[in-house]
């Protein structure tokens, strides 16, 4: 009887799964299909450039993109104030944003991981010293510390990038702890202590594997925290410094000339606006996918 | 209980085992109450028996396996296992000897890792110990899976696609293929169904007589305890009241708990036929945090005295064989 229902469900089981996971929202599929361009941007800038994004012209500064009638040829989304072409600009912006959140995103989730795992591994004076980290984290205004640590040792990109990786490290300490902490419990934990396995191995192949999809979602949802963080510091003249951009330093930048060529500010705008939109939107969609209990 | 002197040395020798659990304190500063969960179990086990501890849920003989594999630190007592004293042996000494000392647990689903198939994860134990080749560990432990009669196409599967006497049986394979010595059964049939019940357990009187095999059989199944066991140790409220043949226990149950234990199964009869005439126990089992003084029976036992409430009866011998913790015993047989 049992042998009989096993196998009358084997063919069909896997069948339905893989079918509903595409079966996404037509919201999602556009949140989708704009991450893939800004992928496609973040790693082809320098190809799909026009011109360079610090050659400046100034024969031609502030003209308006292409709807305009006093738009200019090859400028399509026109230029700013030193006449560099708008799009190649926004180009290279959106790369280095990208690429900032991502390497910042992955090492806050690497490092809040691994102090999560400690902090369950051993318990105890190391479990109350990371939780009061995390505490401390979360309850500083996390603008505030960076800032802080900018206006004293002064901007340099290591160091931003490391800013970039202590936000939204408390999430992901915060979230392992608990996730091992109950995973540890579980019998295949017992089972591979009892078969003599290290600490290391139990970890590393055994409970991380089995962990990892809240890890990934939080991830997801971080990403776009950690682009917002950026742009808000290079909007303020304290991220990504001149010659270099990034979207927060374009927006900072054209918000000098929001009443006469409101397209330079805008136009970044929307761009960290629908970016962070995607991610969300497709973050909260993976999340729902990869946890049994809503689906 | 400890070996005379014709019997052959023990594999294993637990002497005064105790396992006290601190539990959350009631006020902010009061003292944290104990669970006491296991108290001054001591026995020894020889080389190719079994020996199975039976009683209620929550009386502690899960405990008793945890401990005797060190995945419970003790609060006292000594372990020995062929004669080496592991009470203080470090982590790394542990580990090193549970190549020996090997574990079948009751929930076998959740005991192996959903994200790995079967054969790598039998095949793990091999890579801990570095048993063999490395080259060669899959082929043995898919041996392994093959003589616990998980063959062919089945040992690639994922847990979740075997049915529960299958798990059961890869989790067997995953503790055999270290070959040890020693082997903790806690409960280990009691998840599955009656007709797959009966299937892992010859499986594992089978392999118990190819290698040797020597089995702490937790169980509080009375039926599956008569027909695997050598020895049975009863266990209320985390201490050994009495410890027995089977025959002698199934026949004549001597402690008073035992007799309502074994009373109770229906089908309890002595070879000659005679019913073994149950006891009655009043109420509930009392909770481990706040044991009664004297015997734990007491509270229950129609026999009890005053005696049995302000003294503890220790396990003495008995002049027909075993041990049993009663003050009355003599007259009650």
């Amino acid at each position: 009887m049992s042998a009989e229902t096993v196998a009358s469900a084997k063919p069909e089981a896997p069948a339905p799964r893989g079918e509903r996971f595409w079966r996404m929202p037509i919201l999602v599929w556009l949140a989708a299909g704009f991450l893939v361009l800004v992928a496609v941007i973040a790693t082809f800038a320098q190809v799909l450039m026009p011109y360079g994004y610090e050659d400046t012209n100034l024969l031609f500064r502030l003209k308006p993109p292409f709807w305009s009638s006093l738009s200019i040829e090859g400028h399509v989304l026109g230029t700013d104030k030193l006449g560099r072409d708008l799009l190649s600009r926004l180009l290279v912006a959106t790369q280095v944003s990208i690429a900032l959140a991502l390497l910042g995103t992955l090492i806050g989730a690497v490092l809040g991981t691994v102090l999560g795992v400690l902090a369950a591994h051993y318990g105890r004076l190391v479990d109350e010293i990371v939780m009061m980290l995390v505490d401390w984290q979360a309850a500083m205004p996390f603008l505030i510390i960076a800032l802080a640590v900018l206006a004293f040792f002064g901007n340099n990109f290591y160091l931003f990038l490391a800013l970039m990786g202590l936000a939204g490290w408390e999430t992901y300490a915060r979230l392992t702890r608990g996730l091992v902490l109950s995973a540890k419990e579980q019998g295949y934990a017992v089972a591979v202590r009892a078969l003599g396995a290290r600490p290391w191995r139990l970890y590393v192949r055994h409970i991380l594997p089995n962990v990892i999809g809240p890890l990934i979602v939080q991830l997801t949802l971080n990403f776009p925290q950690t682009i917002l963080l950026e742009t808000s510091l290079s909007f303020l003249g304290l991220g990504i410094q001149p010659p270099l951009t990034s979207l927060g330093q374009m927006l900072g930048e054209g918000r000098d000339y929001l009443l006469t060529s409101w397209w330079l500010a805008v136009i970044p705008g929307a761009v960290i606006f629908i970016t962070t939109l995607s991610m969300s939107l497709f973050g909260d969609w993976l999340r729902t996918r990869l946890d049994p209990t809503q689906r | 209980m400890n070996g005379t002197s014709h019997e052959p040395a023990p594999i294993l020798r637990v002497q005064g085992l105790a396992k006290r659990f601190p539990m959350p304190r009631e006020r902010l500063f009061g003292p944290r109450p104990m669970l006491t969960a296991v108290a001054d179990v001591s026995f020894d086990l020889t080389a190719g028996e079994t020996l199975a501890v039976v009683g209620e849920s929550g009386c502690g003989k899960s405990t008793v396996g945890n401990l005797v594999l060190n995945l419970l630190a003790p609060s006292a007592g000594a372990i020995a296992f062929e004669g080496e004293d592991l009470s203080h042996a470090n982590a790394a000494r542990w580990r090193a000897r549970r190549r020996d000392l090997q574990l079948i647990f009751q929930d076998s689903r959740g005991a192996l890792d959903p994200r790995l198939t079967i054969d790598r994860q039998v095949a793990e134990g091999l890579d801990i110990h570095r048993i063999g080749a490395p080259s060669d560990r899959l082929e043995k432990a898919r041996q392994m899976l093959d003589s616990v009669g998980l063959g062919g196409h089945l040992m690639g599967r994922y847990p979740h696609e075997l049915s529960g006497g299958q798990q059961q049986r890869a989790v067997i394979a995953r503790a055999l293929v270290l070959e040890p010595k020693l082997v903790v059964c806690d409960e280990p049939v009691a998840a599955l169904d009656v007709s797959v019940q009966a299937q892992v357990v010859n499986l594992l009187q089978d392999l118990q007589r190819t290698y040797g095999l020597t089995y702490l059989f937790i169980s509080h199944d009375l039926s599956v305890v008569r027909h695997v066991a050598d020895r049975v140790a009863v266990m209320y409220l985390g201490r050994f009241v009495e410890v027995a043949s089977r025959d002698a226990l199934f026949s004549q149950p001597a402690h008073p708990y035992s007799r309502a234990l074994i009373g109770a199964v229906p089908a309890a009869r002595s070879r000659h036929g005679r019913r073994v005439q149950p006891v009655a126990l009043h109420g509930e089992p009392p909770s481990p945090l706040f044991p009664p003084q004297g015997c734990a029976l007491n509270p229950r036992c129609p026999f009890a005295t005053d005696q049995c409430r302000q003294e503890r009866p220790d396990l003495r011998p008995l002049p027909g064989g075993g041990f049993v913790a009663c003050h009355h015993v003599e007259n009650l047989l």
